[in-house]
């Protein structure tokens, strides 16, 4: 459904963030992208939707090559992308409400969304995901006022109105405490599956990667130098990715001490269900 | 007891020092002959003879005639509306200029931004005191004279602080309203606007409140306002009526800063 | 589970209004409609007046695209000259004034009475124009760039004293405190203890206003308080437009490079 070919990015400073990446994610397939920091992961998910635009290469979502699309087509193209921020990246003054229904910005008109009349049918739909993340009795209050999930909770809703194919993951868990960081993981998974979603998370937690993701694809130096299943990823291989450093401490089996021992297993079948 | 060997301290090196001293030598000189400048042209028999004046002065301000304050509350009230309806005047061009100036807005850095740029500066360098001055000439004294003073002094004033302001934004907040497919104007309308709604509204009050400030002297070129009645006070050195007339510039003063103060509070 | 999923269709949602009472909503909006309506309809336009007015608007437009330096430069360059010593030596002086000023209008250093007393300097101070200041001290010291000076050195103190003292008052204790348990006088507490921690807003505030008493010197001259304000006061009683107009240029431009030079000064000191 989502295919790269030959993605490239080089910054106006000489980086390259991206040297040839190919990648096909098929439908409701959720790919977790991991690797060191700068290498290139950040950059490869706001490629995918043009926050950044590419060098060279091509984005195809359903056969429609997403980096040749004009202004139009291409605003036309991100309301089938749904983008999950690290920072929640929620319109902090407006209330949930409004950020819930910021995700239908596309579909309104501009003075229609001004006047935040927004069709019943949206409405009913906010109120639905609202409940389904947990925070129906929030949504009259002001984004800043939540806590690190609720908020990404909020911006999880967001992305879901949109009534995207594909969800775009940035870090989702990284400013969150652990235990936070797990449930919303298992949401963002649970969910996907709910709605066959195809999904790319970008996450620095490999323990958590494995916990909940099918698919896990290693990037370095803006490179793709593994993609396959979470068992896949041994001492060696996490050694290319991430550099030399002694791995056997950080399997999830191994790392009892932070995640709670045997609660792993409990927290996987949850995942799954 | 100094041993040798012992490391001394001091807090610059001596090169700096030598620096610092020879920047404060500059400053001192350059103070001196300004100072000097000003005292070549004033007559220093005036200056001399001022405590007598001040008792004199002070003398004849006392007691206020209270009774002139009737004839001030129409001056007042033009005075408040030069400054309210100037400042709503600057806003509706102060905006888009706003726009055109901040880096992450302009749609066009190297035409539009200067010229923004351009405007704010011209708009900010020049007193509206100095814009009534040419409005008067051009349009007739009057009351409109004054208002398009004060808008032209303010529309930099704003735009200064607002393209500050949208410069500083959180960017991913922007992003987020991008990646939903939105349009331009959604964009600015969902993404930027609600980020720099308490900034704008706390630099639209605090214009106004200087504004009120600036307005109480229009009159003294013919721009409307109590500043006229000051001027012919003046003129005919009447003045227990000038007392009163301060008094009030003074009560209006504090009232316009107390609101402008408890409209911040509520922003914020 | 499946009766709360029904429910929401039958809530509507219709944004969320600033003022949340509605009577206080309206209120306020009603009222401000009114006071625009009667403060817009008395306003007395002569418009034949505005009318013949435009063709002097265009001439003074016009009088931008060739301005006159040369025919009145003797008058310009003592009026400008005038304008940047008043700068100089107010700025200094008020500086020198407003430290102590400051000192006393921060709650936190000072006693009470000495308190509201540099409070009553700062308010007095910062209501008054400049150029209401500048008429009674001209009234007071004569015509010259003295009254002018001393106008701007006033209004220095309102400005600088007032920033200053809120800074002073927002300081770290525990830095203060720090100092106080060395055992050190007042005055090296206020040395080591107060000054670092306000010194880099002190110089930029007073760069800052520099900036304005140049702006504001072009403007007690009106008055007679000195500067370049009478020179183009006279300008445009003669409705010599492109004098006036070369004299609007080089304040901007002095303006323009005082502002990248404070600019660059102030990313030195932080």
């Amino acid at each position: 459904m989502l295919t790269l070919k030959a993605l490239t990015k080089r910054y106006k400073t000489g980086d390259l963030a991206l040297d040839s990446v190919d990648l096909e994610v098929a439908r409701g397939q959720v790919v977790a992208l991991i690797g060191p920091s700068g290498a290139g992961k950040s950059t490869m998910i706001r490629c995918i939707n043009r926050l950044v635009e590419p060098s060279s290469g091509d984005v195809e979502l359903d056969g429609e090559v997403i980096t040749r699309l004009g202004a139009g087509g291409l605003r036309r193209a991100r309301r089938r992308m749904g983008m999950i921020f690290q920072e929640y990246a929620l319109v902090e003054r407006l209330s949930v409400m409004e950020n819930v229904l910021s995700g239908r910005l596309g579909y309104v008109g501009f003075w229609q969304s001004w006047f935040r009349r927004f069709p019943g049918t949206d409405i009913a739909e906010a109120y639905r995901l609202l409940q389904r993340v947990g925070l129906e009795d929030h949504y009259d209050k002001r984004a800043d006022e939540l806590s690190g999930g609720q908020r990404q909770r909020v911006g999880i809703a967001r992305a879901l109105i949109q009534d995207p194919a594909l969800l775009l993951v940035d870090e989702p868990t990284a400013s969150l405490d652990p235990k936070t960081s797990r449930q919303i993981m298992r949401l963002i998974c649970e969910l996907c599956a709910e709605r066959e979603l195809a999904a790319i998370i970008n996450i620095h937690d490999v323990a958590l990667a494995q916990l909940f993701v099918g698919r896990i694809v290693g990037l370095k130096s803006g490179r793709i130098v593994y993609d396959g299943p979470p068992d896949g990823l041994t001492p060696e291989v996490l050694t290319t990715i991430y550099g030399e450093e002694d791995w056997t401490l950080a399997k999830p089996g191994l790392s009892g001490g932070d995640t709670g021992g045997g609660s792993g297993e409990d927290e996987r079948v949850a995942g799954a269900l | 007891m100094p041993v040798t060997g012992e490391k001394g301290w001091q807090r610059r090196t001596t090169p700096v020092q030598l620096a610092v001293w020879f920047g404060w030598l500059l400053g001192v000189a350059l103070f001196v002959w300004c100072w000097q400048t000003i005292s070549a042209a004033t007559t220093w028999f005036f200056v001399t003879d001022s405590p007598r004046v001040i008792a004199d002065i002070g003398g004849r301000m006392f007691p206020p005639a209270w009774s002139y304050l009737d004839k001030l509350w129409q001056p007042m009230w033009d005075t408040i509306n030069i400054a309210t309806l100037g400042t709503l005047m600057a806003m509706f061009m102060a905006v888009p200029v706003a726009f055109m100036a901040a880096r992450n807005t302009t749609p066009n850095a190297y035409v539009i931004r200067p010229l923004a740029l351009l405007i704010i500066v011209s708009s900010r360098s020049i007193n509206s005191l100095i814009w009534a001055l040419l409005l008067v000439a051009i349009m007739g004294p009057g009351v409109l004279a004054g208002i398009f003073a004060i808008s032209l002094r303010s529309i930099g004033f704003i735009a200064k602080l607002l393209y500050e302001a949208i410069e500083e934004i959180d960017h991913t907040q922007v992003e987020a309203i991008e990646t939903t497919g939105a349009g331009r104007a959604q964009v600015m309308a969902w993404g930027i606007v609600p980020q720099i709604m308490p900034a704008f509204a706390g630099i639209m009050v605090f214009r106004w409140d200087i504004n009120i400030r600036e307005s109480t002297v229009l009159g003294l070129v013919g721009a409307g306002g109590i500043g006229l009645q000051l001027q012919s006070s003046l003129n005919v050195l009447a003045w227990p009526q000038v007392t009163v007339i301060l008094v009030l510039i003074i009560a209006t003063v504090l009232f316009s800063e107390w609101v402008s103060a408890r409209v911040r509070h509520a922003i914020i | 589970m499946t009766a709360t999923a029904a429910m929401p269709e039958l809530r509507p949602w219709r944004g969320r209004p600033v003022i949340a009472d509605p009577r206080v909503r309206w209120g306020l909006g009603i009222g401000f409609a009114l006071y625009l309506a009667a403060a817009i309809g008395t306003i007395d336009v002569n418009w034949q007046r505005v009318w013949e007015g435009l063709d002097r608007g265009w001439a003074f437009l016009a009088a931008f695209g060739e301005p006159d330096f040369i025919s009145r430069w003797r008058d310009i360059s003592e009026g400008l000259i005038e304008s940047l010593t008043m700068t100089v030596v107010s700025t200094a002086l008020g500086i020198a004034l407003s430290v102590p000023v400051a000192l006393g209008a921060a709650r936190n250093l000072a006693p009470l009475p000495v308190y509201l007393f540099c409070r009553g300097i700062i308010t007095l101070s910062r209501s008054f124009q400049e150029v209401i200041v500048a008429i009674l001290f001209v009234a007071m010291f004569g015509f010259g760039p003295f009254a002018g000076m001393l106008t701007l050195s006033f209004a220095t103190i309102g400005f600088l004293a007032k920033l200053l003292a809120e800074d002073i008052e927002d300081i770290d204790r525990s830095q203060a405190e720090a100092i106080q348990a060395t055992g050190g006088s007042w005055l090296q507490w206020l040395n080591y203890g107060i000054q670092p921690q306000v010194m880099p807003r002190l110089i930029g505030l007073s760069l800052y206003r520099l900036d304005i008493n140049f702006r504001e010197s072009a403007v007690v001259g009106i008055v007679g308080a000195g500067g370049i304000g009478a020179t183009l006061n006279t300008a445009f009683d003669r409705y010599e437009f492109d004098t006036a107009a070369a004299i609007l240029i080089i304040i901007i431009a002095i303006v323009m490079v005082a502002e990248y030079a404070s600019g660059l000064i102030r990313q030195r000191v932080q």
